[in-house]
């Protein structure tokens, strides 16, 4: 195996934005990830997968910093989080991105200035300006103009994910992390999110690991997929998972909805 | 981090006027830029129809949009650039681009009016809807009425273990101490009349009549009437209660019903048990200011202070007890969409059950008044 936890090396020279090494995470003595390496390059979308109870937002929660690690090192955008507090590491907040699963918008304010508030916290703009960018934002996730004046309870789920998106995107960070994305849209809607955060890829530059349980995400918007597996992460293309051999693998991705998005990807 | 700074000037190519922009234009730099033109306090207005961004090292959504804004002509500026992640993000801003909403300003006077008027709309609206969820309470009640196994009988025993046993700690402290209170108050100001003996009667029907039940159903109302609100609420914001009228539980039944008799039963318990504790503060207080023994205390208060006076009191609690649980229960339900709503019809519901209450026990005291009690 390569470097990382990935079956074949696909690094191509690019810089590397997240490294994880020898990662443990443990809540009392049921031990979720042990000794799990990673890789994220810039400019990808890796999506990472696994059964339930393989602690898919453990690991999220534990990169992002709320939950930290016990053993190991992790690396974000070059910059080691162990031990990061204060100055640095609000530094290192305003150059990432986290949307939430259930959007976690801040349910006593409007959407735009949900959008605002990192704006403010780390910019400090005039309010004309952060406006300005809070509007560009709610149109860049394809949300209707009116949409920043409204509360996130009168929002539909989908509209509450895009809007939670647009307050990720707000200080255009350089990688973004996703919460199972798709969850709960129907199948276009899921549809034309893969093609938005695959457009905001391209046209941002960004480098993105979502979390998902969507076959079909992971053939439409994904470069690479990462696997928790015994507690670790194998990471590789699709097809190269396709030719994985492992149980829970070849039920996962050869299962009939497997195949099914296999078909239409 | 530190960054070149955002720099730009205009400039005349051909005849038309070109914005040169330069350095790093990113939502962290054009503050400073923003810094240096407030100081210079002269912004240049002219309109510049192409944008020269090859000299630009960093670039992100938010410095475009100062780039554009600068240039005059956001959306149909031409934009020159080094690398084509620039001109692709250039593209991406300028369609997405719209015009900031205004914000809107209305007068200190227009919005008054405006919140006045809406806050009478609402008032009649609750008030319409209040009165409809009565009915629906006396419908639900009589039919529990005709099939008694309708009450469940088990909830209004929790719910009563709830208001009740669990509220009798703080009710008998704050009526002790408000029995010591007044009998302190009464000796001071009695004493001066020669009258201090009259004390006795002061606790015992000030207790009785007003203040046990009284103090009893502002302490339910803010421990009791919003846990309803807040339980019910939190079970409106998870569709529990739509998920019980799919099942064909009627909410009113299940969740209503129990925790108004319960409080119904409970008030007359907590009042007498919030007379007692005031009565025995006064006539410790007695025993200290007034050289009573609580013999004498008691003796005076048998002979002096008739039934009538404890009956005013128990014909009140229940009905006290009643307004608070059907607020508490009322507002709970119209709890709509997400947690704030939960907090705010929570604090809105002991508001209006205080208020509720005292308004009630002026009606009673003018009731009582000409019934001659």
């Amino acid at each position: 195996m390569a470097e990382g936890g990935q079956l074949v090396d696909h690094r191509d020279g690019r810089p590397v934005v997240l490294r994880l090494r020898g990662v443990r995470t443990q809540f009392d003595d049921n031990v979720v990830h042990d000794k799990l390496d990673f890789d994220m390059f810039k400019g990808e979308i890796v999506g990472l997968v696994g059964g339930s109870g393989t602690g898919k937002s453990v690991l999220l929660r534990t990169i992002i910093g709320l939950n930290p690690a016990r053993r190991g090192k992790i690396e974000i955008l070059g910059i080691n989080r162990r031990g990061l507090r204060g100055r640095k590491e609000h530094e290192l907040q305003a150059r990432t991105g986290v949307q939430f699963q259930d959007g976690a918008l801040f349910s006593s304010l409007t959407v735009a200035e949900n959008i605002i508030i990192p704006i403010r916290e780390h910019a400090g703009l005039d309010e004309e300006t952060m406006r300005g960018i809070a509007a560009l934002k709610i149109a860049l996730v394809g949300l209707p103009p009116d949409t920043g004046e409204k509360k996130p309870s009168e929002l539909s789920g989908g509209m509450r994910k895009r809007a939670s998106l647009a307050r990720a995107l707000a200080l255009d960070p350089e990688l973004l992390f996703l919460d199972e994305p798709t969850a709960g849209l129907d199948p276009i809607g899921a549809a034309h999110y893969d093609e938005l955060v695959k457009g905001l890829q391209k046209t941002l530059g960004l480098s993105i690991l979502m979390v998902t349980h969507d076959l079909d995400s992971l053939y439409a918007a994904c470069d690479r997929v990462a696997v928790l597996l015994d507690k670790r992460v194998v990471a590789g293309t699709m097809e190269e998972m396709l030719a994985y051999d492992h149980p829970w693998v070849r039920e996962y991705f050869h299962g009939p909805r497997g195949r099914a998005a296999a078909k239409q990807g | 981090m530190a960054q070149a700074l955002p720099t730009y000037r205009f400039a005349d190519r051909n005849g038309a006027t070109v914005l040169e922009v330069a350095g790093a234009w990113t939502v962290f730099s054009v503050r400073e830029l923003a810094k240096k033109l407030q100081q210079r306090k002269t912004t240049e207005a002219r309109q510049a129809a192409i944008v020269d961004t090859t000299r630009v090292t960093q670039l992100d959504t938010a410095g475009i949009l100062e780039i554009l804004r600068l240039s005059g002509a956001a959306a149909t500026a031409e934009v020159q650039a080094a690398d084509k992640a620039h001109a692709d993000l250039f593209r991406v801003v300028q369609s997405n681009m719209r015009e900031t909403p205004p914000e809107h300003h209305v007068n200190w006077l227009g919005r008054w009016l405006e919140e006045v008027g809406l806050s009478l709309i609402h008032f009649s609206q609750q008030l319409i809807s209040l009165c409809a969820f009565f009915g629906e309470i006396v419908v639900i009640f009589a039919e529990a009425c005709v099939q008694p196994k309708r009450f469940r009988p088990n909830a209004i025993v929790r719910q009563m273990y709830e208001v009740w046993v669990k509220a009798l700690a703080i009710v008998g402290v704050l009526c002790f101490l408000i029995g010591v209170v007044i009998a302190y108050q009464g000796v001071q100001q009695l004493r001066q009349f020669g009258a201090e003996t009259f004390t006795v009667e002061a606790v015992g029907i000030g207790m009785f009549r007003e203040l046990g039940v009284l103090l009893t159903a502002i302490i339910v109302a803010g421990r009791s009437g919003s846990a309803f609100t807040a339980q019910i609420g939190t079970m409106q914001v998870n569709q529990e209660i739509d998920a019980m009228a799919t099942i064909g539980l009627n909410p009113i039944e299940w969740l209503v019903l129990p925790r108004i008799l319960a409080l119904v039963l409970s008030m007359p318990l907590l009042a007498f048990w919030g007379d007692m504790a005031g009565l025995l503060g006064g006539a410790f207080a007695c025993t200290i200011y007034l050289d009573f023994t609580f013999a004498q205390f008691f003796e005076r208060l048998r002979d002096t202070v008739g039934p009538w006076h404890f009956y005013t009191g128990m014909i009140k609690s229940p009905i006290f007890g009643m307004v608070i649980a059907a607020i508490g229960c009322f507002e709970g339900l119209q709890v709509r969409g997400s947690a704030e709503s939960v907090g705010q019809l929570t604090t809105r519901s002991v508001v209006e059950s205080i208020f509720c209450v005292i308004v009630l026990d002026a009606i009673f005291s003018i009731v009582f008044l000409l019934a001659g009690v």
